[in-house]
């Protein structure tokens, strides 16, 4: 916890970011060469969706990053709420594009999923709406924060709005068993060990791991140019 | 029997888009501020 609050200052995180980014983006390269080889080329049609399950491997590892992408932003608004981390509102602004991206793709992906198999691209079951409410809350999220003159209430604003919409993720977790809805329920997360065959899973792992390096490959780069820019509005202000 | 691949193919492409289009988003944004920082003499390595 003790390295988290000393990574908080701005300078010291934009030297580690530095540091680890050229390994980081081509672990997320080779992690993405072997997912996308295994997605398309080894693993078998399902025996059910037939070829379609191709789409799962992109669509479940979207879902489950933009939900851990959101979880991200409540934290960093909880840092920035209460102990004003400078760091904490510039990472919320690099990183909600990058979870609005991934719902975005969860969500199209989902539709062209939904479309061969269940014969339409959208129903207004929970999970699916739910789903459209977290892609939602992300873009409320940008605008927010880009809202105010005075960006540090622009971030304070957004932060709340974070806090406040981190009810949606039990929400959209829980839906498919709270609810009588279209969409399966979980077959990876869930109590007794995942129902996927190993032909399946481990393509689909190694894309999740694969787009998680992605995920933090973009924030960490997008976090760098929030400093430089808000150290490029620091000198404006001071001419 | 119903083509399923226009489907996955299109799967794929909305995520090179989406996951392509931020990257060259975030790369360009992060070249521009440096290129203005450096402009003022405050770029830092």
């Amino acid at each position: 916890m003790a390295s988290l609050h000393v990574l908080a200052n701005p300078a010291r995180f934009r030297r580690f970011s530095q540091r680890v980014l050229p390994a980081l983006s081509v672990a997320t390269a080779l992690a993405l060469a072997v997912g996308l080889w295994l997605a398309l080329v080894e693993s078998p049609p399902d025996y059910q969706q037939g070829e379609t399950v191709r789409i799962m491997f992109l669509h479940v590892p979207s879902a489950w990053l933009s939900m851990m992408g959101y979880a991200l932003l409540a934290a960093l608004g909880a840092s920035l709420l209460v102990w004003r981390h400078p760091l904490a509102a510039l990472m919320a602004r690099a990183a909600a594009p990058v979870g609005a991206v991934f719902a975005a793709v969860c969500l199209l992906t989902g539709a062209l999923w939904g479309r061969p198999m269940w014969g339409t691209y959208w129903v207004w079951d929970a999970r699916l709406t739910s789903m459209l409410l977290l892609f939602f809350l992300y873009l409320g999220h940008i605008a927010l924060s880009r809202a105010y003159d005075d960006s540090e209430r622009g971030d304070r604003a957004a932060a709340i709005l974070a806090l406040v919409g981190v009810i949606n993720l039990p929400v959209i977790k829980f839906s498919v068993d709270w609810w009588n809805t279209l969409h399966q329920p979980a077959s990876v997360m869930k109590l007794g060990g995942p129902s996927i065959d190993p032909s399946i899973l481990t393509p689909l792992l190694v894309m999740a791991l694969a787009l998680l390096l992605l995920f933090v490959v973009l924030v960490l780069l997008r976090t760098e140019t929030e400093i430089d820019r808000r150290r490029l509005e620091a000198a404006e202000m001071a001419l | 029997m119903v083509n399923h691949t226009p489907f996955i193919v299109g799967a794929y492409i909305v995520a090179l888009v989406g996951f392509g289009g931020l990257a060259i988003a975030s790369l360009v944004a992060r070249r521009r501020i440096r290129r203005e920082l450096s402009a003022r003499g405050l770029e830092r390595r």
